[in-house]
């Protein structure tokens, strides 16, 4: 790293609200920080007050987010003159080398940053907005101030698309990264994995691609062969119509936990033996076996690209025919039987997702700062955008 | 003989006087009907000014871009929304209108008189015309669901009209 940087950050929707945008926000700064980035970020706040588990020390809050009805349905959005003088002056005080953006297309803080400052300017891009007619509509009213946006980054190959055929310009795919040390220690969930040993499932247990029927009849068969054996399946779905598929003598050994919070599925992912990803296609970067990687879970994940990708050919991480059930019982019986090879896997598998990690993704986004800021001139205020 | 005259007569009054009175009834109804339509075409005028002048206001640079895109997005789904989609899209309108008009820090405005005399004529336009518009359809219902013109078909092949239920109230720096 060159030196050090002054980075404001702009998060278009309520920081205190769940949500993907926020979400990645904050896995960025935090990133930034540790890189030894000073890192101001300015948001929408239902609570300000709420203390520093809620309102970290970098936040400063933007006041509240109004209800208003947008492309259909009511948003939550931060906009008008009040929040501008707000965000003008955070930009005024903040004295950034860049300003970076997040969804600027929506009518909230984004927007707005980038019409009071004028200098170095990063955006993200993160939706596809199949609803983009009124974009483009309104576009007109936009032109000068998305002019002033020197780099785009987009999320996925989805919101790059949408960037490019409706707001005409390009940008640098640069994907979500994944929380490492967030997956890294965790209680298992009491009496797993068991003394019988445990395979275990996550995703949407209804959806014909995440491969759970593939999973399920492959426990039909191993689940016959080793008596003690459970398997662990967490994801929303119809549990009944699935529990339906299994063999009434094994059903009591199918673990069926529905919806889980983020921190259940954490320990859900600590409570298996064997990590089992039998997806059978649309994947485009695998992050549920790369949230398994950083749990340093024993993997066994189908043989489709981006898993192969994603779990280095293999090495970081056992793989099956795709679709094939008695391959993976095959694979899972070897593993179960193997708790060297599983700890070895599961170490390569902690090694190999760093190349995921935030931080490494940090490290990009700040290859596109280093892009757009010039030799001298800072983040200021724009004069032509005078209230 | 005179008496059967005086009674032939008296039918022939009664039946002219009714087809008179149900003729006058369906052009009575027929009247209602083409005040329903112009009434209809007085409001979707006043809607359409509307959406005009929040696209105006939108691309005036007076609001901040957030207010102006929202703003925009919401009269551009007005005015492409189907008939079934009109009245949720109008109504999202004259909320988006009421968030980027009643917004604080705006009225102190130098310009803001200038801004606001079209919104406030194109919102008060919607407001009537739209009142105009649903006291014709009522009428007009009550008069079709009379039993006379049920049992002479007088309506015809004239679709029931529809009334025009959305949120119209005005932003309150406006009212």
């Amino acid at each position: 790293m060159s030196r050090a940087l002054r980075i404001g950050i702009v998060c278009p929707y309520t920081w205190d609200v769940p949500g993907g945008v926020q979400q990645h926000v904050r896995d960025l700064a935090e990133a930034l920080i540790e890189l030894g980035h000073h890192v101001s970020v300015i948001t929408p706040c239902d609570d300000p007050d709420a203390g520093p588990s809620v309102v970290q020390p970098y936040v400063v809050p933007a006041g509240r987010a109004v209800p208003v009805p947008y492309n259909g349905s009511v948003a939550r959005l931060a906009f008008g003159f009040l929040t501008a003088a707000r965000v003008r002056r955070w930009v005024r005080d903040g004295d950034f080398d860049v300003l970076h953006v997040h969804e600027p297309t929506a009518p909230s803080l984004s927007l707005l940053a980038c019409w009071v400052a004028q200098g170095p300017m990063v955006a993200t891009f993160h939706t596809a907005n199949p609803k983009s007619r009124a974009m483009q509509a309104a576009y007109g009213i936009l032109k000068a101030t998305f002019e002033k946006i020197g780099g785009a980054i987009a999320v996925s190959e989805a919101a790059r698309k949408t960037l490019v055929e409706h707001l005409g310009g390009d940008a640098v795919l640069i994907p979500n990264g994944v929380a490492v040390r967030r997956y890294g220690v965790a209680e298992p969930l009491p009496g797993w994995p068991g003394a019988g040993g445990s395979l275990g499932f996550l995703g949407r247990i209804d959806e014909p691609r995440k491969g759970l029927d593939v999973l399920l009849r492959a426990f039909d068969v191993i689940g016959r062969q080793r008596p003690g054996l459970r398997l662990l399946v967490a994801g929303p779905g119809d549990a009944e119509e699935a529990l339906a598929r299994v063999d009434p003598v094994l059903r009591d050994r199918v673990v069926l936990l529905g919806q889980v919070s983020e921190e259940d599925k954490v320990r859900a992912l600590h409570s298996m033996d064997v990590y089992c990803a039998p997806n059978t296609g649309g994947e485009s970067f695998g992050i549920v076996v790369a949230e398994a990687m950083a749990a340093g879970a024993p993997i066994l994940a189908s043989d489709i690209e981006a898993f192969r990708h994603v779990l280095d050919g293999g090495a970081a991480g056992a793989l099956f025919n795709v679709g094939d059930p008695e391959h993976l019982a095959k694979v899972a019986g070897e593993l179960l039987d193997d708790a060297d090879r599983r700890t070895a896997l599961a170490g390569a598998a902690r090694e190999a997702v760093r190349a995921y990690d935030w931080t490494t993704v940090a490290g990009e986004v700040v290859r596109v700062y280093e892009a757009v800021i010039p030799e001298r001139g800072a983040v200021r205020l724009a004069p032509d955008a005078q209230m | 003989m005179g008496d059967t005259f005086g009674w032939v007569a008296l039918a022939i009054t009664v039946v002219v006087l009714v087809g008179f009175y149900v003729s006058w009834r369906a052009t009575r109804l027929d009247r209602l009907h083409t005040r329903v339509e112009t009434a209809w075409a007085a409001l979707d005028a006043a809607l359409l000014r509307r959406c005009a002048v929040a696209l105006d206001l939108a691309g005036s640079r007076f609001l901040d871009p957030a207010s102006s895109l929202l703003l925009a997005t919401a009269a551009h789904e007005a005015n492409i929304a189907g008939p079934d989609r009109r009245e949720l899209a109008e109504s999202d309108l004259s909320r988006s209108l009421r968030a980027a008009i009643d917004q604080p820090d705006l009225g102190g405005r130098p310009e803001a008189e200038d801004r606001f005399t079209d919104v406030r004529a194109a919102t008060r336009g919607v407001l009537i015309a739209r009142s105009f518009y649903n006291d014709a359809v009522r009428v007009t219902i009550v008069q079709r669901g009379r039993w006379l013109p049920r049992a002479a078909h007088l309506a015809g092949s004239a679709p029931i009209p529809e009334f025009f239920e959305i949120d119209d109230a005005p932003p309150e720096r406006l009212s």
